[in-house]
């Protein structure tokens, strides 16, 4: 053992900060003996299957159900009425998006419908199939009403208004201009406009989303086992809707199937299978299919922007300026807001470059189309798509290198700290860095050669390049000045047991992204011992601190933070402990490997498990003033910033066959700096992921709606995700700037894959189709769109 | 609702029961027998996630009824993972990360232990056409064909060695 002191905290023995480390909790997964919610199995648990309205937009005349009720195994048939008495209506708004109005939205829809998919009656009954059976028999008189669908036509004077008191369709306007926006582009020696469309797109989470609530009558408990990432925003909701005692609702929440954001809200259905469960005062079990998945999981990234960049003749980017609309379905979504993403846009563009006016406006506008909120990376692919697409327009048509450009034109390495035009700090960003690690990585100069060489033979090939921000670490700013019961804060509270184990229980959960090893990590680095020796607890309310739970990149940087806070609470008061029975100062004293030594020459004095036997069951052996505290909690908020950014840049290299209009991802890179990193391969993972879930935005993904609002490829046969084949490897890159926010200096990596990845294809698609001066902006890039685009096929196709 | 009595081995135990004819054999495995390790993704027989072994061939679960199961041969990822047929793909998925929330995984790895028996020398594209019928939202892919290209190599390594 080494005498020498370490150098940072995270240099000590045993220190894992910093080290791949196999997650400790997935065994049970790759033996297909996780607990996913339709894993559960409760007494007298009845399921549940919603009936759903098959128009946009429609009246509900009648609902007959005397049939359904008659079928075999059907408990209860209930309608929104029915269950508006144990439930209340919300409203989808929060104050600080100032503006912004939805209409209340009920567990089940009362008397009209306003989405294809949306609930108007829940069956109930002993299994599964005998619930579909029953539904079937529902008969729903329906009087359709006109369906508002093209968002671009949603305000026009002609166009109904969904909900008439609220006026109009508006949801939510913003307006940013910073700097002397009209100066610049009257300066500017050129000015580029291009109008981008990012493809309305969804999660599809391999699982779907589940519940199990099981209300308990003669306590008046409800347990909700939820797939979500948030349980105490869960907890909160179903009390306050269900009109029960906050304390009284429990969250549970085991192993989750993905989630990216679709599990981070409240849908209408969870609330009613809650609500159905207090109603009929059994465990009632919702598992949507994966048709109710496209129709009711929430969609995202539906966007139409108007971009505009001011550039002189030497590259010099002087101003963007944007002009977006989106359309968010009939209601905004409890209790985040469906105006978050149109927020994001306007605070994004541009984002990475030192430019000095911007001008952006958004329309935030309602329609009949299944209802669209935050979804991985939120707003931040249509950003950087948009201001990367505009950049590399400038770069084309200046005859300038792409990673010339981006030269020219990114925040110095040492500006920081440093404001963005939408007024949000940056504490420490490393664009240049990870621009030239880029490079490096990817052999640009090599790949350009290549290119050149292989478009003599009519092979046609791009690079794309794309720069990124990222919103990670986020403080109140976010949900909670709003007037959301959404924590921004996070805790870990950590024990010591009498065999030496350490349990952690945190507030911060786990889909899959190594939530709990990356807890281990830290708690065992904190307290000084090995990770065979920790366990994590999570996803409980009972169990755990109250705390936001996983969601915008916060994970690592506050429930890491708060564990680490935690554990070095916890070393402190072993080691009291420990100087008292060997009659030492404390400050001589160390842990390391879970054996508490001399600190200076590594010398072993006692183990843990011996400390906590005296503790626990031989306290009088201790002196009588010494209380030992071997459970320990501390929170932690961030509270430096608004959001504690991030940065990356992400490169595609491709392929577009001129024939067919087929893109063949040859490879793709990222560089991004999360600032300290826990565990470098779950790091690694979870930019490749996030990296893949853009290429599928970019490339495949889109629910197609026609002129009624029908949405017509909501089967994963028509809706298409990317595949292994389709995909490429992905090589991961890292610049490392700590947050100072934060002891434990890290910041989010788990958004900033799908943050790029659109942009850089884009970008690589209308780099190789140069040549042919052909560029699109239209996400996604298909087949066809690109045929048109190269005029080979003059209509739509099919 | 039309009943069938069937007799199957799943997972090395021979069960007589009966079934619904229109039962597919996801549902039979995890509703009457608690084999909860096969998932459903999208019952279509698109995503790949009910993905088992049927007389020694992956099959999609989904689009099986059980009545066809009736003298095959099942294996589900919980007699897979107690046999340790495919112990060296999951110690190699568990080092290299191929799974984070872990839904995809015990149809991804019916798929893998598949290729691995097949198709022994299969490089990094060869892995990746094979496993294109398993979806995965959270990897990426890329860590589940080092994790398969690993276990294939290994295996190859020991085999030439014997």
């Amino acid at each position: 053992m080494s005498s020498a002191p370490p150098v940072s905290f995270f240099d000590r023995p045993n220190s894992y900060i910093g080290r791949t480390v196999p997650r400790p909790n997935v065994k049970k997964l790759l033996q297909g003996r996780g607990t996913y919610v339709d894993d559960i199995t409760l007494p007298r648990m009845l399921h549940v299957v919603f009936v759903r309205s098959p128009h946009a937009h429609a009246k509900i005349v009648s609902i007959d159900r005397a049939a359904a009720q008659e079928m075999p195994g059907v408990i209860a048939v209930v309608t929104g009425p029915e269950l508006a008495k144990v439930i209340t209506p919300w409203v989808g708004v929060l104050t600080h998006m100032k503006g912004l109005k939805s209409a209340p939205q009920h567990a089940i829809a009362i008397d009209r419908a306003c989405w294809q998919g949306e609930a108007v009656a829940a069956v109930v009954a002993e299994t599964r199939a005998e619930a579909e059976d029953a539904a079937e028999m529902v008969v729903v008189e329906w009087e359709e009403l006109p369906a508002v669908v093209d968002m671009e036509a949603a305000l026009d004077a002609g166009t109904p208004v969904i909900h008439p008191d609220l006026g109009d369709n508006l949801a939510f306007r913003r307006e940013l201009v910073t700097g002397d926006v009209d100066g610049a582009f009257a300066a500017a020696d050129h000015v580029f406009e291009e109008i981008f469309h990012t493809g309305r797109h969804t999660g599809v989470c391999l699982e779907p989303r589940a519940v199990l609530a099981d209300y308990q009558p003669a306590e008046g408990k409800l347990v909700a086992y939820q797939a979500t990432q948030a349980p105490h925003m869960i907890q909160n909701l179903l009390a306050k809707h269900l009109n029960l005692t906050e304390s009284d609702v429990r969250v549970v929440c085991k192993d989750v199937g993905g989630s990216f954001g679709i599990k981070v809200h409240i849908y209408p259905d969870e609330m009613a299978t809650a609500a159905l469960s207090v109603l009929l005062k059994r465990p009632v079990k919702f598992i949507a299919d994966r048709l109710e998945s496209f129709v009711t999981d929430i969609h995202a990234r539906d966007h139409r922007i108007k971009g505009r960049i001011a550039v002189k003749n030497d590259g010099e980017i002087l101003a963007f300026e944007i002009d977006d609309r989106t359309g968010i379905g009939p209601y905004s979504v409890y209790p985040r807001t469906s105006a978050v993403e149109a927020n994001q846009v306007v605070n994004l563009v541009g984002g990475p470059y030192k430019h000095k006016a911007y001008r952006a406006a958004t329309e935030v506008v309602f329609q009949n189309k299944n209802v669209t909120c935050q979804y991985r990376a939120v707003g931040h692919p249509i950003a950087c798509a948009v201001t990367e697409g505009l950049v590399d327009l400038a770069a084309r048509k200046l005859g300038i290198d792409p990673a010339e450009i981006r030269r020219r034109n990114l925040i110095p390495d040492d500006a920081y700290p440093y404001t963005g035009l939408a007024g949000l700090p940056y504490e420490s960003l490393s664009h240049h860095a990870s621009l030239e690690k880029l490079l490096k990585l990817m052999d640009y100069d090599g790949l350009r050669t290549e290119q050149a060489e292989l478009r003599k033979r009519g092979i046609y090939r791009g690079i794309g390049l794309a720069s990124f921000i990222e919103v990670t670490n986020p403080s109140a700013a976010f949900y909670g000045v709003g007037g959301a019961r959404i924590s921004s804060q996070d805790g870990c509270t950590i024990r010591l047991d009498p065999t030496g184990t350490i349990i952690c229980a945190t507030g911060v959960t786990e889909q899959g992204q190594g939530t709990e090893a990356m807890i281990a990590q830290i708690a065992a680095t904190a307290v000084g011992v090995t990770m065979e020796r920790v366990r994590v607890i999570t996803g409980d309310t009972d169990a755990t601190p109250y705390g936001g739970g996983t969601w915008a990149s916060r994970g690592a940087g506050i429930g890491g933070e708060a564990a680490l806070q935690a554990g070095k609470a916890l070393r402190q008061n072993i080691l009291t402990v420990a100087a008292a029975m060997l009659q030492a100062a404390p400050e001589s004293l160390d842990i390391r490997n879970g054996t508490v030594v001399d600190t200076d020459t590594g010398v072993e004095r006692l183990p843990l498990e011996e400390i906590g036997r005296v503790v626990y069951f031989r306290p009088d052996a201790l002196p009588k003033g010494l209380q030992p505290e071997f459970v320990v909690t501390r929170h932690y908020v961030q509270k430096d910033y608004p959001f504690v950014f991030t940065n990356g840049i992400q490169g595609s290299y491709l392929e577009v066959d001129t024939e067919t209009g087929f893109v063949t991802l040859l490879k793709h890179w990222c560089v991004e700096d999360c600032g300290t990193i826990i565990n470098p391969q779950l790091v690694d993972e979870q930019i490749r992921g996030g990296v893949v879930q853009g290429l599928g935005g970019a490339l495949y993904e889109q629910c197609i709606y026609d002129d009624r609002g029908q949405l017509v490829n909501g089967s994963m046969i028509d809706y298409l995700v990317p595949m292994a084949g389709e995909m490429p490897d992905i090589v991961v890159g890292h610049v490392v700037s700590p947050t100072a926010s934060s002891e434990l200096g890290a910041k989010g990596a788990g958004e900033a894959g799908t943050a790029g990845a659109p942009g850089a294809v884009m970008n690589a698609i209308n780099d190789a189709l140069q040549p042919l001066n052909v560029s699109l902006a239209a996400q996604p890039f298909t087949p066809e769109s690109i045929l048109m685009a190269l005029g080979r096929v003059s209509a739509k196709v099919g | 609702m039309e009943q069938h009595e069937i007799s199957v081995i799943v997972n090395g135990q021979k069960l007589r029961r009966r079934v619904s004819a229109r039962q597919h054999l996801i549902d039979f495995l995890r509703n009457e027998l608690s084999l909860t390790g096969s998932h459903l993704g999208c019952e279509h027989g698109v995503c790949g996630a009910c993905t088992i072994q049927v007389n020694g061939t992956a099959v999609r679960g989904c689009l099986m009824l059980a009545v066809q199961a009736d003298g095959a041969k099942v294996e589900t990822i919980e007699g897979l993972s107690d046999s340790g047929a495919i112990a060296d793909l999951q110690e190699a998925f568990h080092q290299y990360n191929a799974l984070q929330c872990g839904f995809c995984t015990p149809g991804m790895l019916a798929t893998a232990a598949e290729l691995v028996e097949l198709h022994p020398h299969a490089d990094r594209e060869e892995i990746r056409a094979h496993i294109s019928g398993n979806y995965c939202r959270c990897t990426g892919y890329h860590a589940i064909v080092d994790a398969i290209a690993f276990v294939l190599e290994t295996r190859r390594n020991k085999g030439g060695a014997a």
